[in-house]
C-alpha cells in the first residue's frame, strides 16, 4: 500500500490523472461568466480549485449599441502573478500546445490523450462506413 | 485539504479576494477553514467610489463559496513545493479511492 502511494503514477486511469500531468505546464482554463485564464498550473485538488502562475485572464462581454441595435464583442485582458481559482467556476481545462503541435509531449503519450489530438489528425481518420453513398 | 494547508501558510500575507459579484477586497489574511471561508483584516475595497457603503468596514468574513479568485503574493509561495504537494495529494486520493 505504502509503495503504491510513493511510486510515481504515470498512467492515465481517471480524469484527474490528466490534470496531474498538466502540473507545471502552461494551461488554458475556461471559466463560468465568459472568462478564460491561461497560466502555469502549480496546484489542483478534486474540486478543481487551482493555483496558477503568470496568469492572463480574458473576460468576454457583449455590448448592445442602443441606437443601431448592433451587438459588439469586447474582450478585456488582465495579468496576475499568482492566482487561486475556486473550482466551482471551472468548466474545462487543457494544454493549448497539444492541440496545435505534434508530436505529443512524451509524458502524455497515452491512448487516453488521443481525445485531445489536433482536429487535423481526426479528419484524416479513414471513414469506415459512408452511408451517403447508399 | 491541500488548499486549506496552503492558505494556512499564507496567514499574515496581504491578499486580494475577488468575489463572484465582482467585488474585490484587499486585506491581511487572518484565518481560513476547511471550506476555504476567509477572514480578512484592514480591508479596502477596490474601486471604493463604486462601493462607498464598504468604506467603514475594517474587517470581514467571506464565505468560501462566493469567492471567484484569490490574488496571491508570489514571493510567499514556493511553487516547486506546491507542485509536489499537489502531486502527492492527487496520488493519495487515488489510492484511497481504490482501497
Amino acid at each position: 500500500m505504502a509503495d503504491t502511494v510513493t511510486a510515481p503514477i504515470t498512467s492515465v486511469e481517471e480524469p484527474l490523472d490528466l490534470v496531474r500531468l498538466c502540473l507545471d505546464e502552461h494551461i488554458y482554463v475556461k471559466l463560468r461568466g465568459d472568462r478564460e485564464v491561461r497560466g502555469r498550473l502549480h496546484a489542483f485538488d478534486q474540486h478543481l480549485n487551482l493555483v496558477l502562475g503568470d496568469v492572463e485572464e480574458t473576460i468576454t462581454t457583449v455590448e448592445l449599441d442602443p441606437e443601431t441595435k448592433e451587438e459588439s464583442v469586447h474582450t478585456t485582458n488582465r495579468k496576475m502573478d499568482m492566482l487561486f481559482v475556486r473550482g466551482d467556476g471551472v468548466i474545462l481545462g487543457l494544454i493549448p500546445s497539444i492541440l496545435y503541435t505534434a508530436p505529443l509531449p512524451k509524458k502524455l503519450d497515452n491512448h487516453a490523450i488521443n481525445l485531445f489530438r489536433p482536429p487535423r489528425e481526426r479528419y484524416e481518420t479513414p471513414i469506415l462506413f459512408d452511408l451517403s453513398k447508399d | 485539504m491541500l488548499f486549506y494547508s496552503f492558505f494556512k501558510t499564507l496567514v499574515g500575507q496581504t491578499v486580494t479576494v475577488e468575489l463572484k459579484n465582482d467585488l474585490s477586497v484587499v486585506g491581511t489574511l487572518v484565518s481560513v477553514d476547511q471550506f476555504l471561508n476567509i477572514k480578512l483584516d484592514n480591508i479596502k475595497v477596490e474601486h471604493e467610489d463604486q462601493h462607498p457603503h464598504m468604506m467603514s468596514v475594517k474587517n470581514c468574513f467571506i464565505r468560501g463559496s462566493v469567492v471567484r479568485y484569490v490574488h496571491l503574493p508570489p514571493a510567499a509561495i514556493d511553487t516547486a513545493l506546491l507542485q509536489d504537494a499537489a502531486r502527492r495529494e492527487s496520488q493519495q486520493s487515488t489510492a484511497t479511492a481504490k482501497a
